[in-house]
């Protein structure tokens, strides 16, 4: 027995992983001690066996734990004399990712898609390049009228002699006939876009972003629009504290009018949206002047309802804080990347339409 | 529109504070844009009586005075006035008082080593007027001690109310005064029409030859006027309007059109020649207006002119020739009806805004012209003496009245609030509407209101706004269905995949200049009133306008650019959703693990396209490329995608160098354009994908090398191997591309899927073959 206990002697003062193995072989290998004790139980006597073969067992099951051990041991060392060797500097910059950004306007626009897509309004659009047919005299503003005059308006040079100039569509109103005769109503629908009007200065810029929505129906009534901008209003700036008055006003194209003002309160010198510290102005409605409908198509004492207008550079100004328009349509990166927004952020009815 | 309380309630009687007449104003559509009170600037000055006045020891043009301000202390007061003297009353400011006309705020100081506390001041010290050769004078009788302006009557606040273009009828005090006592907040004071008979005809004849442009001239001639300074009470309600006080003629014609809406005008009769003629200017004629400039007139333009000359620009401006003087002795009034659309456009040519034209061209009160006159004659008769002659009545205004058939239910069913008929009709009738059961006759000065839509704004804005109950609007049960069409949506997605990659969206102008259209072959549509030549042509593409912002980026010290823009071009009559991206500058820095700077090549470019497309739902495994985008790209390193030649769906590469230099691009710019309007529709349009089972069996992977010739197109070979069996080849990817000397090695990776069973060694040999057979029809040789 002697062999075998310097066996788990020299199986715990095994230095390398290649020892062991050769002490396990030596032991319980073919031709290992072990083995050999193991094998020998076959030739003994009935009587003899019953007391050695436990012992013998004993024996083997010792080692073979003792050898188990020492492997893990022995293993674990190895493994912190690897790891000792495997450091990285993980302080050192990764492989840039690219992130960039979408425009405020557009999210503004995605924004506003996602409230009124609630309220059940789709989207319409129209060309930029318009006839004045479409942009003035079928929104009520025939020839000489001065509102005409006021909205310094762009006028696209003649292609043949005799025909009538085209202009550069000088709001967003247009679509509303457009929307009309396509569609016909009940109508319900917003159109975001360009437009373009000759005037340049830090809160003017020759062009813009507008958004008209437009509601033609049965019973229509100034009530809902109020309800509708007011539902649009806070839902668009996300705040309780919203305040709107409605002021009569003139639009060519509605009747009656109403200019819509949004209370302000200053937040760290700044005027934000919510409280009442004072008014401003963001968008102009009305009801659908009876002779637009009937210009659309419609019989007006059949069909009434609302229009609106909006500015979409001044609403993302409003919620998102920058001031300077000019900087919208300059394409500087570090404006982009500053004011912009990720990828992801799109706006939902359930995630919130702000960023 | 400006003007003062004080002449508001000339016309009505009310008790209303300033802030609450503000605030009705602004809630029938009068929108106040600011009350301001002169006097609370001017507060701290107070009359004073000078007590006494000694010459100043150290200076002969000073004086030393005693001034009593009614606090019971004798104030020193150094004083350089000629007028000041012991007795008299004036105007004292005293320490801490700013002094608005001289810009300083007093306090107590030595002026040539004499104490001084305080000041006597001038008109123009306190902008009152532009007096300043010496000390404002009271009246013996003013109080010693009262705070001047109410002494003077300047504590009036000034309300300046923005009129919109359709209500003439308030761009005169009084119309203001009507609507506002439409709410019940005041009532108007009834008008007082003088009536004053004419002792002698009118010795001017007066004659219409344009009757479109001029229907109706009424005058009337004063003699023996002296045309002095026109009264206090007045020059303080001009002043408070904005207008400067001139002389008291031309005062007079001001106020009435301040008052009542109604210019007028007044001629000196001494500077005519024979009488006065509405008509046409004639080609070649030109007028001295009052504002010292010469107008050159054409012949769609109204004018009154005498024998000789033309007199007014009619409508908008009078003549220098024979404006009132000083002198003027005898006048000729007139009272005119312009029509609004000459009046409109004649002001247009010539570039001139004048309170009378923003009146004629919205239109004035035709049934005013009588009234007009005799409170104009008035006004002269009592300010500047004189005798009236009788009127001449030349013309006559259009002043049919428009009826409209009024259902009142329509207050409720268009304006969402219900007021009760009575009430209607009480705001109507205070608005000067004349109601005969449902038949409603408009008042002459409201031309702006010509149907019932027009009569609900008038009783619902009388009524308030805010007293309109919010109305939710119908909702269709259940979730709110999708409304974006599928443009609108590839749109989004593009976008939104477009940052996700790394790109900043751009938005550039939509005109650029003729240069840089040019350079794409040039635009279909160009400005005919630029704002600049920077902005003149209606963008054919957009890269111009992100080569802008590159260039302008990378001159401000980006090291890269990585813009994109959704857009249109306009081509014809068409405008072209299209999205353009921009890559310049370093594809990747320098990098401790990478090496040296990458710039961007032709294939970020395709890369980007490529994702994009992917993003909008494009068939992308179908796309074809075709090499050399077109005329304004570099004809070797550019090509376009398409699904076949007629639906090209995008083109990308680097843009012509002779463009590059043109539009000054950072050089290395890759582009491209997508052209979203070709990229067709998917054709399945329900939910459910097609039937789909992951293969079971493990795929093969098997390598190939090929030496072709230089010009093949890898694609073509690609799409070749492909071809060799449709069912079984899933992939090829090329993994090795170099040139030898016989051709171009290109070493392709190809993945075959078994189906039922695992490919035998003679099955795998077979594919293998065909694979083979495909690339050699292109031409290709299976490298040994």
């Amino acid at each position: 027995m002697n062999d075998a206990e310097t066996m788990l002697d020299r199986i715990a003062a095994a230095e390398t992983l290649g020892d062991l193995e050769d002490l396990r072989i030596a032991a319980l290998g073919k031709a290992g001690s072990i083995t050999a004790l193991l094998k020998s139980l076959g030739s003994m006597e009935a009587g003899v066996r019953a007391t050695e073969a436990p012992k013998i067992h004993k024996l083997r099951e010792a080692v073979t734990a003792a050898i188990a051990g020492r492997k893990a041991l022995l293993e674990r060392a190895e493994l912190e004399r690897k790891l000792e060797t495997e450091k990285l500097d993980l302080s050192l910059p990764a492989p840039e990712s690219l992130s960039g950004t979408v425009h405020p306007v557009s999210q503004v626009m995605d924004e506003l898609a996602e409230i009124f897509a609630d309220l059940g309004f789709s989207i319409a659009e129209g060309p930029e390049i318009e006839t004045q047919w479409y942009n003035f005299t079928a929104l009520n503003m025939p020839e000489n009228h001065p509102a005409r005059a006021m909205q310094d308006t762009f006028y696209l040079q003649e292609r043949m002699p005799g025909e009538e100039p085209r202009v550069l569509r000088t709001h967003t109103s247009p679509v509303q006939i457009r929307a009309g005769e396509s569609r016909g109503a009940p109508l319900y629908v917003i159109a975001p876009g360009r437009v373009y009007r000759s005037d340049s200065d830090a809160t003017h810029t020759p062009m813009f972003h507008q958004v008209e929505g437009l509601v033609i129906d049965k019973g229509i009534t100034l009530g809902h629009l109020k309800w509708t901008l007011e539902a649009f209003v806070k839902a668009f700036f996300q705040r309780d504290d919203i305040v709107m008055r409605f002021r009569p006003s003139y639009f060519p194209f509605t009747e009656p009018s109403a200019e819509v003002d949004v209370g302000w309160s200053l937040e760290k010198g700044r005027r934000v949206v919510g409280g009442r510290e004072g008014w401003m102005e963001i968008l102009g409605s009305g009801m659908v002047h009876p002779r637009v409908i009937a210009n659309i198509g419609l019989d007006p004492n059949e069909w009434q309802g609302f229009a609106f207008g909006c500015g979409i550079d001044r609403l993302a100004m409003l919620k998102y804080g920058m001031d300077d328009l000019r900087a919208f349509f300059d394409g500087d990166i570090r404006w982009l990347k500053h004011y912009g927004f990720r990828a992801l952020d799109v706006p939902t009815i359930s995630g919130g339409v702000g960023a | 529109m400006k003007f003062s309380l004080e002449w508001l309630k000339q016309h009505l009687e009310t008790e209303a504070s300033a802030e609450e007449i503000a605030e009705k104003l602004t809630a029938i559509g009068l929108e106040v844009e600011s009350v301001s009170n002169p006097a609370e600037a001017l507060a701290p000055f107070r009359v004073a009586k000078v007590v006494s006045a000694n010459k100043h020891p150290q200076a002969d043009k000073l004086q030393v005075l005693t001034v009593d301000a009614g606090t019971g202390e004798a104030i020193q007061v150094v004083c350089g006035a000629p007028n000041a003297r012991a007795g008299m009353l004036g105007v004292f400011g005293p320490p801490g008082a700013y002094v608005p006309g001289s810009d300083l705020t007093l306090k107590v100081a030595a002026i040539r080593g004499i104490e001084s506390r305080g000041m006597m001041c001038s008109s123009r010290e306190l902008e009152l007027g532009e007096d300043h050769s010496g000390i404002i004078e009271l009246p013996a009788d003013a109080p010693v001690g009262e705070a001047y302006t109410r002494y003077a009557g300047l504590d009036d606040p000034v309300f300046d109310v923005n009129i919109t273009p359709n209500r003439q009828d308030c761009m005169g005090v009084r119309g203001i005064a009507r609507d506002l006592a439409a709410t019940g907040i005041g009532s108007l004071k009834p008008f007082d029409l003088p009536e004053i008979e004419g002792t002698f005809p009118c010795p001017v004849p007066i004659r219409i030859e344009d009757p479109q442009g001029c229907p109706a001239f009424f005058g009337r001639a004063i003699k023996g006027v002296k045309n002095r300074a026109s009264p206090a009470w007045m020059q303080r309600r001009l002043k408070s309007a904005g207008q400067r006080p001139i002389s008291a003629l031309v005062d007079i014609t001001n106020y009435l059109m301040l008052d009542e809406g109604r210019p007028a005008h007044a001629y000196d009769i001494a500077k005519l020649t024979g009488g006065l003629t509405a008509r046409r200017a004639r080609k070649g004629e030109t007028v001295l207006a009052l504002n010292g400039k010469e107008y050159a007139l054409e012949p769609s333009m109204t004018v009154i002119a005498d024998e000789l000359q033309v007199h007014d620009i009619g409508g908008i401006m009078g003549g220098e020739e024979s404006g009132v003087s000083e002198t003027t002795s005898d006048v000729l009034l007139e009272i005119a009806y312009f029509t609004p659309e000459h009046i409109a456009r004649t002001g247009q040519t010539l570039g001139l805004a004048t309170d009378a034209r923003s009146r004629f061209e919205r239109g004035v009160d035709p049934g005013f012209l009588e009234a007009g006159l005799a409170l104009l004659t008035r006004l002269i008769l009592d300010i500047c003496g004189g005798e009236a002659s009788q009127i001449e009545r030349i013309g006559r205004p259009p002043v049919e009245q428009r009826t409209i058939t009024f259902d009142f239910e329509r207050t409720k069913t268009l304006g969402g609030i219900d007021i009760p008929e009575a009430r209607q009709r009480e705001i109507l009738a205070s608005l000067g509407f004349t109601l005969n059961g449902d038949r409603v006759s408009v008042p002459t000065w409201r031309r702006d209101v010509d149907g019932p839509a027009d009569l609900v704004e008038e009783v619902v804005r009388i009524a308030g706004y805010d007293n309109v109950p919010s109305t939710p609007l119908y909702r269709t049960p259940g979730v709110a269905a999708p409304t974006a069409t599928r443009s609108q949506l590839m749109e989004r997605k593009v976008r939104r995949a477009a940052a996700a990659r790394g790109l900043d969206e751009a938005i550039t102008w939509s005109f650029i200049s003729q240069t840089e259209a040019e350079a794409f072959g040039g635009g279909d549509w160009a400005l005919a009133n630029p704002i600049s030549e920077e902005m003149k042509v209606m963008r054919p593409s957009l890269l111009p306008g992100l080569i802008g912002a590159a260039r302008r980026n990378l001159d401000r010290g980006a090291s890269y650019v990585r813009l994109f823009e959704i857009g249109r071009r306009y081509l014809g009559d068409l405008e072209h959703p299209t999205l353009g991206l921009l890559l310049a500058g370093e594809r990747r820095a320098r990098d401790w693990q990478l090496g040296k700077t990458q710039r961007f090549d032709a294939y970020d470019a395709k890369a980007e396209v490529l994702a994009l497309l992917d993003a909008t739902g494009a068939p992308v495994a179908n796309l074809q490329v075709y090499p050399d985008a077109g005329p304004f790209w570099h004809p070797g390193r550019s090509a376009k995608f398409g699904l076949g030649p007629k639906t090209i769906v995008a083109a990308f590469g680097e843009l012509h160098p002779m463009l590059t230099k043109i539009l000054d691009a950072p050089p290395g710019s890759m582009v491209a354009e997508i052209y979203l309007d070709a990229i067709p529709g998917s054709r399945a349009n329900a939910h459910a994908r097609p039937a789909y089972r992951p293969p079971s069996l493990q795929p093969v992977t098997r390598d190939f090398a090929f030496v072709v010739p230089r010009d093949l197109p890898a694609g073509n070979l690609v799409r070749a191997i492909q071809g060799a069996d449709r069912t079984v080849i899933t992939s090829v990817r090329l993994f090795d591309r170099f040139e030898t000397s016989d051709g171009l090695s290109l070493a392709f990776e190809v993945m075959l899927q078994p189906t039922n069973k695992s490919f035998t060694d003679e099955e795998i040999g077979l594919i293998a073959q065909r694979v083979v057979l495909a690339a050699e029809k292109l031409g290709a040789r299976l490298r040994s």
